[in-house]
């Protein structure tokens, strides 16, 4: 019983944290739009190419944020989680 | 010219040799120590890539209430040190005529910060420049302390989540400064039904500014063992017909991983570094309302600041 309840919550574990990584999509479409613009910027004016490459590379890490909590919250699933299930699951089969 | 002109230093003597070697040794003694811990701390294993949190040296970890001492406040303090014998070192024997090409560097990276923080913050906050360049160099060789194979203590949520609740801080103190009853009318605002959204966002700043720091270094730090631990078994797979102690030694794992080293943890960790420090200088120079703390200043006949943004 206990094997058979421990293999489902890790397998559900695994799936959960690759759901929450589908919250990198985002930040992809969204920081290849940015670089995109930027690149057309810096096609029309080349000479502000330094100001427009600093505001994009700012505008990028700001736009990972919400790749980066889905990360966070995948990597709290496959290396925290376990271990804390695993003791409320013992605790309840006893 | 009214100034006393520095005394020149003699660079040759003895005595600013001697002091030369001091500052070298508090640079990379730190290190060293937080090393020999680290190999001294680090239980027996069977040597393979293992994705770990901060060791703990001291202490008990089992409730919320007691105090133990980790691998990122060691590192942190280690940094620390070090940092402050870098400057120590690179402003030693300053003169007019700058003798030794160390005071170019200095000169460079103190002018440099001023810039900047001048273009992004504005006049009124020049003297932040020391607060914004400390953070980035912290933040930055906390980062880089990685490669010498020591915890990187920004992977550690509790040291940038420190530093975030120190800018959030400066920022409150900065949108108080219009007058807590102009701060309450600003959470009511546009409606009242947004109050709540409001305070929450307030309090959002701190935590996606750590979360980003955090988040990014511990996901190079991930990958980067994930890579290690793939090499491993590859060439174990494939190589194993070598003979001897060949068969046992990872050989793919050369190189690559310090390929991919350079975009993770070297390019990775100073953009970070430079992120955070950019939005502390963007969140506390936007958090001033400069018209209400300026009326304020008005009734008490005191003169009005401007923001001149050079």
């Amino acid at each position: 019983m206990l094997e058979l309840a421990m293999g489902i919550m890790l397998g559900l574990l695994g799936l959960g944290a690759g759901c929450a990584m589908i919250a990198g999509i985002g930040p992809g479409i969204g920081e290849g739009n940015a670089v995109a613009k930027a690149c057309e910027a810096i096609g029309r004016q080349p000479e502000c190419k330094s100001d427009v490459t600093s505001t994009m590379i700012m505008g990028c890490a700001i736009a990972e944020t919400t790749g980066l909590y889905g990360l966070i919250v995948a990597i709290l699933l496959i290396f925290v989680a376990p271990g804390t299930f695993t003791g409320i699951l013992k605790d309840a089969i006893k | 010219m009214t100034e006393k002109a520095a005394p020149e230093v003699d660079v040759k003597s003895a005595k600013f040799r001697r002091k030369d070697r001091l500052y070298f040794a508090m640079m990379i003694l730190p290190i060293l120590a937080c090393i020999v811990l680290k190999v001294l701390f680090t239980p027996a294993g069977d040597g393979g890539v293992q994705i770990s949190g901060a060791m703990i040296f001291l202490g008990e970890n089992t409730s919320m209430t007691s105090l133990y001492i980790s691998e990122s406040q060691v590192n942190t303090w280690a940094v620390m040190i070090s940092i402050l014998g870098l400057c120590l070192y690179m402003t030693h024997g300053l003169s007019e005529k700058a003798v030794l090409k160390r005071q170019l560097a200095a000169e460079w990276i103190v002018e440099k910060c001023e810039t900047l923080v001048k273009n992004n913050m504005g006049g009124f906050f020049r003297e932040w420049a020391p607060f914004v360049a400390a953070i980035m160099g912290l933040s930055a060789f906390s980062s880089l302390i990685c490669l010498v194979g020591l915890f990187s203590p920004t992977g550690d949520v509790n040291v940038t989540f420190g530093w975030a609740i120190l800018v959030f801080f400066m920022i409150m103190y900065y949108k108080f400064r219009g007058g807590l009853w102009n701060y309450t009318k600003g959470l009511f605002s546009p409606i009242p039904v947004f109050a709540p959204m409001n305070l929450i966002g307030e309090f959002a700043t701190p935590v996606s500014m750590a979360f980003r720091h955090y988040g990014n270094i511990l996901s190079g730090a991930v990958i980067s063992a994930l890579i290690g631990s793939a090499l491993t078994g590859l060439s174990k797979s494939l190589l194993g017909w070598l003979p001897g102690v060949l068969s046992d030694m990872p050989l793919l794992r050369v190189g690559l991983p310090a390929v991919l080293s350079v975009y993770f943890d070297v390019f990775s960790g100073v953009m970070q570094a430079f992120i955070f420090a950019m939005l502390t200088m963007l969140n506390v120079a936007g958090a001033v309302p400069w018209d209400d703390w300026n009326a304020r200043r008005k009734k008490r006949n005191k003169p009005e600041i401007q923001n001149l943004v050079a």
